[in-house]
């Protein structure tokens, strides 16, 4: 299935969970923050959290700024 | 340093220095650490970005090393919703619930846009942050904000980056005069001279990046920052002499 990861489109298994596709992308798990469709999935439901096709996901972390 | 305590409060959290760092615009990690421990601070800001798998930019571990606490921001949001959504985002990421909010309203004045900064405060203080506000040098929203539940104003001494310095420091002091939450100086400090003088109006902080980090010397520059702050807060609670039309001597007549 197709799903939109920071904006660009990419191929996973369907029915793959927030937790499996963090760690498919391969970003760091520590100090990141999830948004499934414009909603914060918090850490701790990441593994419960199935993803359907289509779904917009933004992963964010802290950079130098301000 | 001094015998007596001196420190800033917010919501629950509680400072000693009353210099708080950006982390924008240093050009690598360890120009950057050297200039924030100069300063002294314990409170920097930080943005939140998209993540890749490079893993960030290492300034997390950086500060979590230096044990300065994180404040992330809103910056680059345009609207109330997408910061809200980023301060949460944040919180989750960051597990602060400190939020410096700010909305621009556009790229070049990157002014705050004051109806979707209030809604901004008003949505984040139902969901429980602690809202440090990035606002226009504007009294009466200064007080709205403050009405809406913020725990800090943060009003803009000039735009971001442009080091004009305090542009309108009468609005600056009516809006220190009527707060009943601190008063952070926030943005358009120059140089020490500037922050110097954001303390002596009677602010509780100044907040800066750009004058530091761009500076020649960051490391040289912070230090400076951080005597200025120092100087105009013992320079506001010593009480200046009234300012006089003609000379008065200061030495005995003959």
């Amino acid at each position: 299935m197709q799903v939109q990861i920071n904006g660009e489109w990419r191929d996973f298994p369907d029915d793959s969970t927030v937790a499996q596709l963090v760690r498919e992308v391969g970003i760091p798990e520590r100090g990141v923050a999830v948004a499934l469709n414009g909603e914060v999935v918090r850490r701790g439901q990441w593994t419960e959290t199935v993803v359907a096709r289509g779904a917009r996901i933004d992963i964010l972390t802290a950079v130098q700024g301000g | 340093m001094g015998a007596t305590d001196d420190s800033l409060s917010f919501g629950e959290h509680k400072l000693d220095s009353r210099l708080i760092m950006g982390t924008g615009g240093a050009t690598n990690l360890s120009v950057l650490e050297r200039a924030l421990v100069a300063s002294g601070t314990e409170l920097t800001t930080v943005a939140m970005r998209r993540a890749d798998a490079e893993g960030g930019s290492g300034v997390l571990e950086l500060l979590r090393r230096l044990g300065i606490r994180l404040l992330p921001n809103t910056a680059g949001c345009r609207t109330a919703a997408e910061a809200v959504l980023t301060a949460q985002l944040a919180r989750e990421a960051l597990e602060t619930d400190l939020v410096k909010l700010e909305v621009h309203a556009d790229d070049r004045t990157l002014l705050p846009d004051p109806l979707e900064t209030l809604e901004a405060t008003e949505r984040l203080v139902a969901d429980g942050f602690t809202v440090l506000v990035y606002t226009n040098d504007d009294p009466v929203l200064a007080l709205r904000l403050e009405e809406a539940g913020c725990a800090a104003v943060m009003p803009l001494g000039a735009p971001i980056g442009t080091g004009l310095g305090i542009r309108n420091p009468h609005n600056i002091e009516l809006i220190v005069s009527r707060a009943g939450v601190p008063v952070i100086l926030d943005a358009g400090i120059g140089t020490a001279s500037d922050a110097a003088l954001a303390m002596e109006l009677g602010c509780d902080a100044v907040l800066l990046a750009t004058a530091v980090t761009r500076a020649e010397d960051p490391e040289r520059m912070a230090s400076a920052m951080r005597h200025a702050v120092t100087a105009g807060r013992l320079a506001r609670g010593a009480g200046r002499v009234p300012q006089r039309f003609w000379a008065q001597a200061s030495s005995p007549p003959r």
